[in-house]
């Protein structure tokens, strides 16, 4: 280490205030990829050692990032360099960003002598990446690095998480400046609201006293906000049935009573019931994603709807609100449950919906030696005895993900919600690795969406990492080829996979075990050695190819309308 | 439904862009758009005129606005005592004999001429959107050869001030 870094006198060059500024951050880890226009700051990371992931692709790095910021509930960093660098982390970035991840994503610039002029791994990422960033910055000269840095951390982390993208020139991070650091954030135009309003949570209070048929929405936001522990607390004291959304699965204990599972396209049938029925809907952390909602006017037609949001935006963006809330989950959520109000015990609602969770649930058939998904899921939850980090990317895998693996505690559910990122699951679960060293990790990925990423299997070689990758291979865009099933008259336009790699050769070529699983009289014990085994496996598991995901609100039906439910 | 809506955003280069950008990706159409610098030389303000179905649209404008980190504030201001202003340049074809008679139109509208061609005129009017529109109106059977026309810029009538205030004059729109 130099020792002038830690002298008084801070004169110092812009590469090696960014490596300082992360440090003052309290960064453990870096993901990221070097090149041309991020060299010096690449130098700064070899001389003082800090702890840099490198991946295989860019795209890889940002979704470890990701993954790390999910289940750490600390800023995820990623550095790359201009042009291609940097494009080849927007998908992470508009990813982050309609999932509410908190981010700082570095990427390197051409000289600011040269921006402009088509230079050689230019782009103009500024440009790019304005609309999916919570904010993003140019750094124009190093006398301003220290406050952008900081600015950026404090907004990627405050208020409603999201990705901040700082774009560094390359004679900025060679240039010398002043580091000072201590200076407090300046942003009048960034004030979050925190506290909620006691008028409106007082709102609330009263229409909980008055609702015959309450329910809970728990979005993401409780779990950005830490609230889980106050959600269990509320819904303990007001005997409030809840429901999840993809995202906000793990903020309440899935095997809770009053836990009614998912709602939305492929939720449970009760919980899609619940908001069908419910006079009184509290929504917490969510934003009435068209995949929840379904069609929007059949969505909780006769509820009275309160919702809490840090983002003021989402109120009323797609629900019509009676009772707005702006403010942190966790404030909310306390002072709900200080004033209290009259408890209500909605016993006959909750008789009715524990009936429609008995008599409707998650249901499949295993027959035969095939093994079904959603078997596999289960026995996965059985394995780890749900303890267990789980990693998706978007599709069939992650619906029965989501369904079958039963989430008790938050921040153990790592998915692409909103954009649907194929590639997200693997890369993300090496980041929640190294957020939580010592939980298991699964890696719930399809055999298409493992393509696109695989690469990333080198960071597992390099250190070891001892992610379990589960690929649930149905040889095709499994839900691309259902909805060729369902709505495109069965015309499976390039949705099937007739040629697929040799998975296990191919973990084998990283040097990390493989292991394939064709039948169901294998699984349990494959499953056994795979969570015991003390380093990487990858697991190619052969399911039923043309296993769908049901029950199902089709596009354009209301949450009462699923089809698919037991019969 | 027209809104007109002022926003204080943080005088620095780009800060445009993320305003237009930010419409242009959730849909909303800007009728007219002014920018410029306040008293606070740190400071712009901005004067959108939307087109709106539904008010909860024009909420949402204002909300996603109001998300922007260079955005210090956003107000509808439509319901608003405001004073709100465009400027037009007009050129019309003007031969020499209509110059009289098209003076003495320029004249009740406040409006001045600032060039004489041949066989044109320019003219120029501030006002209010209706007054503008009036006095366009006006000159059409002329021959409009050229119009230009700035959107609107307005913000909230002094009424906090003392009544005496003297930059209160607002009476001619």
């Amino acid at each position: 280490m130099e020792t002038e870094t830690n002298a008084q006198a801070k004169e110092m060059s812009g590469s090696s205030m960014l490596i300082k500024a992360l440090a003052c951050e309290d960064v453990d880890v870096i993901f990221g990829y070097p090149g041309g226009a991020i060299l010096p700051t690449y130098d700064e990371i070899y001389k003082t050692g800090i702890r840099h992931i490198l991946a295989r692709h860019e795209q890889g790095a940002i979704h470890a990032a990701e993954g790390y910021a999910r289940v750490s509930g600390k800023p995820g960093v990623c550095i790359v360099t201009s042009g291609p660098g940097a494009t080849n982390v927007v998908t992470g970035i508009a990813d982050a960003m309609i999932d509410s991840l908190p981010l700082v994503v570095i990427t390197g610039q051409v000289a600011t002598t040269v921006i402009g002029t088509d230079a050689f791994q230019e782009a103009d990422m500024i440009g790019i990446t304005m609309p999916i960033t919570k904010h993003n910055y140019q750094v124009r000269s190093v006398d301003e690095l220290p406050r952008i840095i900081k600015e950026a951390f404090h907004i990627a982390t405050t208020g409603r998480p999201g990705p901040v993208l700082i774009d560094l020139p390359k004679d900025v991070s060679l240039a010398t400046g002043l580091f000072d650091y201590d200076k407090e954030v300046d942003l009048p135009g960034y004030q979050p609201t925190i506290i909620p309003n006691k008028l409106q949570i007082r709102k609330v209070v009263d229409s909980v006293t008055a609702a015959k048929k309450p329910v809970i929405l728990a979005g993401a936001g409780v779990l950005h906000a830490k609230a889980s522990e106050e959600l269990a607390q509320y819904v303990e004291q007001q005997q409030i049935p809840v429901v999840n959304t993809l995202l906000g699965l793990g903020s309440f204990p899935g095997e809770d009573e009053l836990h009614l599972g998912m709602a939305g396209m492929h939720g449970t049938y009760t919980a899609n019931m619940a908001l069908h029925e419910a006079d009184l809907l509290i929504s917490i952390g969510a934003r009435f994603d068209d995949r929840l909602t379904g069609n929007l006017a059949h969505f909780a037609p006769n509820a009275k709807v309160a919702h809490i949001d840090i983002d003021p935006a989402e109120i009323g963006k797609n629900v019509p609100t009676e009772i707005p809330v702006v403010g942190d989950a966790k404030e909310a959520l306390k002072m709900l449950i200080e004033e209290e109000g009259e408890r209500g015990e909605h016993q006959e609602w909750k008789t009715w919906l524990s009936g429609l969770k008995e008599e409707y649930p998650l249901w499949y058939v295993q027959d035969g030696e095939t093994i079904k998904p959603q078997h596999l899921i289960e026995k996965i939850y059985e394995v780890t005895k749900g303890e267990a980090v789980v990693t998706t990317d978007v599709g069939q895998h992650q619906m029965w993900s989501a369904q079958f693996y039963k989430f008790n505690h938050p921040n153990q559910w790592v998915t692409s919600g909103g954009l649907g990122t194929m590639g997200f699951g693997f890369p993300a679960a090496i980041g929640a690795q190294f957020a939580k060293p010592d939980k298991p990790v699964v890696a719930i990925i399809g055999d298409a969406g493992f393509q696109m990423t695989a690469q990333e299997l080198s960071i597992l070689q390099e250190l070891n990492l001892p992610i379990k990758i589960m690929i649930v291979n149905n040889a095709a865009l499994g839900m691309v080829r259902q909805w060729q099933q369902l709505f495109h008259g069965e015309r499976y336009s390039n949705s099937l996979f007739p040629v697929q790699p040799n998975f296990v050769k191919l973990a084998e070529a990283y040097d990390i075990k493989g292991m394939q699983v064709n039948e169901l009289h294998e699984l349990e014990s494959a499953l056994k050695e795979m969570f015991d085994y003390p380093g990487p496996v990858l697991m190619d598991c052969r399911v039923a190819k043309q296993e769908n995901v049901y029950p199902m609100i089709s596009p354009g039906k209301g949450q009462h309308q699923m089809e698919g439910v037991k019969p | 439904m027209k809104r007109t809506i002022t926003a204080l955003v943080n005088n620095t280069s780009g800060v445009l862009n993320r305003i237009t950008g930010l419409f242009a990706r959730r849909h909303y159409n800007i009728e007219s758009i002014t920018v410029g610098v306040t008293e606070n030389p740190s400071i712009s303000r901005m004067t959108f005129v939307v087109n709106a179905d539904q008010m909860e649209n024009v909420e949402q404008v204002i909300k996603q606005l109001n998300k922007q980190v260079d955005v210090l504030k956003v107000k509808d201001i439509t319901d608003e005592a405001i004073v709100a202003r465009e400027l037009a340049l007009i050129k019309i074809v003007a031969s020499t004999a209509q110059r009289g008679e098209i003076a003495a139109l320029v004249n009740p509208f406040r409006a001045s001429i600032i060039d004489i061609g041949r066989e044109s005129m320019t003219i120029q009017i501030t006002g209010d959107h209706p007054k503008v529109e009036a006095f366009i109106d006006l000159l059409r059977p002329y021959g409009i050869k050229e119009l230009a026309r700035t959107g609107i810029t307005a913000f909230n009538r002094g009424h906090k001030k003392p009544l005496n205030d003297s930059y209160r004059l607002t009476l001619i729109n």
